[in-house]
């Protein structure tokens, strides 16, 4: 008989636990899942330009140099090659996305924060990066230069 | 006894009675600090809490005339050394500042760690004070790209790329972090937010916390001098150590005031985000060793990325230097344990060996 009668309390007890417990679970929530979204950054459009036409003329680079130029919203590298040749990379490098620069002393694309080198080809031959830069294609239109993303 | 009429006036006992005076007399005459041969390494703590409310006053200061934006933070600072009375020297001083405060800080912990301070009761002051350290070098890291130079453009360029090679959370973190997928304006404000408002409030109610344990379980008395058969002989803290204490940090201050008018806080060129990363391009010395490990490991070991492994190392260094306490079983029982002295020297010795490579080593070879 007293157990019958204990019960019924124990159940008021427990759910009185239970209904705070999950107000204070849903009071949490109705602060915290706010508060995670606002912290993520919204996204952003990204540009989504397959080419770009470079102000740079093909005359002005010169041989064994190279350049840096906008690709949409990320920087990209022109180099004009020992042997003449007009090659583009993309300038972010892929170890720790620093921005490369065109070395002419020893002709490679080369990374200042980690000495990371990569040969004109983009191919990655010495220091931490893990992996070539992404190749673009590079066009030369009469007096213009025209750089797009292989398909 | 004496009763506390005969001593104090009215204002005394009118306040005492408020807000408890006579506790705090009680209690600042309790305090002891043992004399012993490693007294002077007691000192290291306040002095890093004497220069945190150098930048805190600094700090405060700085933020009259900071403007965060990535279109005016350059200026706004080129402004405040150029224009502002005293301005170069208040940028200079919260600059020079910050580093001797993490100098003091990295003394405090390694003097720690050798003396064995660390060993029980004290485990949870031990782990308190890393969690200042952890904040502290937040603060740095933080703080260094307010100026939007290109220095620090690329140092926080590098330093969010960190967290984003960590496997399936990596992408996200580094949004996380940066407030977008590159360093932005976004960034900045975001920076700017952590620097001045989260890590002051943080910083200091950890303080607290840890300077309640100090108080609570008194200093440390290192194991060699605690197995001697007679106690060290004590000095009052109050007003004895805090007087000595007082002329550290008057000498502190002096040493700070030099070196903001001698060697003055450089603002460097503004970022720019389509330029190469200069050349010579490095971190604050604090993180020298780091990114020098970083710089010398392989693409691959393993077939893992190299900077992969090497943060992994340097995440699971970190853990094992947070749980020595718990390792340390000899120390805990009171024995005598050389193995973690031993290890103390190891991670100095790597962390003096490689920032020397980082400053010596030619940036393009």
């Amino acid at each position: 008989m007293p157990e019958e009668t204990m019960h019924p309390q124990i159940d008021r007890r427990n759910f009185l636990n239970w209904f705070l417990g999950t107000t204070a679970g849903a009071f949490a929530v109705a602060i915290l899942y706010p508060l995670s979204r606002y912290l993520i950054p919204p996204k952003v459009e990204e540009s989504t330009a397959k080419t770009v036409t470079l102000s740079v003329k093909p005359a002005d680079i010169k041989v064994n140099s190279g350049e840096i130029f906008r690709f949409g919203s990320q920087p990209a590298i022109l180099v004009r090659t020992p042997g003449n040749e007009l090659k583009a990379y993309s300038a972010v490098c892929t170890h720790l996305s620093c921005i490369v620069q065109y070395r002419s002393d020893v002709s490679h694309i080369w990374c200042a924060c980690h000495n990371g080198h990569y040969d004109l080809n983009g191919k990655n031959i010495l220091g931490p990066p893990p992996k070539p830069l992404e190749e673009y294609v590079v066009n030369v239109k009469g007096d213009q230069i025209v750089v797009s993303k292989s398909a | 006894m004496e009763t506390p009429g005969e001593k104090h006036g009215k204002v005394w006992l009118w306040l005492d009675e408020r807000v408890g005076l006579k506790d705090l007399d009680k209690l600042a005459k309790k305090k002891q600090v043992p004399l012993q041969r490693y007294t002077l390494w007691y000192y290291f703590g306040g002095m890093t809490l004497f220069l945190f409310t150098v930048q805190v006053i600094t700090g405060i200061l700085l933020l009259l005339y900071y403007r965060p934006s990535s279109g005016e933070a350059y200026e706004s600072v080129q402004f405040l050394m150029t224009e502002v009375q005293f301005g170069w020297l208040v940028r200079s001083i919260h600059a020079w500042s910050a580093n001797l405060m993490i100098f003091t800080l990295f003394v405090h912990l390694f003097s720690t760690l050798m003396l064995k301070a660390y060993r029980r009761p004290r485990e949870v002051t031990w782990l308190s004070g890393m969690a200042l350290m952890a904040l502290t070098l937040t603060f740095g890291f933080t703080g260094y790209l307010l100026p939007w130079n290109k220095l620090a453009f690329f140092a926080t360029s590098v330093g969010t790329e960190i967290p984003g090679i960590l496997p399936i959370v990596g992408s996200f973190m580094r949004r996380l972090l940066r407030g977008g997928d590159e360093v932005t304006g976004a960034t900045l404000t975001r920076f700017y937010g952590i620097h001045v408002a989260v890590l002051p409030a943080l910083v200091t109610a950890l303080i607290g916390l840890h300077l309640f344990f100090v108080q609570k379980h008194g200093m440390s008395v290192p194991p060699s001098i605690a197995a001697k058969d007679t106690a060290p002989r004590t000095m009052p803290f109050f007003p004895n150590f805090l007087l000595r204490d007082a002329v550290g940090w008057l000498c502190a201050l002096a040493v700070l005031a030099s070196l903001a008018a001698f060697y003055p806080a450089e603002l460097g060129e503004k970022a720019d985000p389509f330029q190469p990363a200069p050349i010579g391009i490095k971190p604050e010395w604090y993180f020298m060793f780091m990114f020098q490990t970083l710089k010398l490991l392989p693409s691959y070991i393993l077939g893992i990325e190299g900077e992969l492994v090497g943060i992994l190392a340097f995440g699971a260094g970190g853990l094992f230097l947070a749980l020595i306490p718990f390792l340390d079983r000899a120390s805990a029982r009171g024995e005598r344990s050389q193995l973690f002295v031993w290890l103390g020297c190891a991670i100095i010795l790597y962390m003096l060996v490689l920032t020397y490579l980082g400053y010596t080593m030619s940036a393009t070879k």
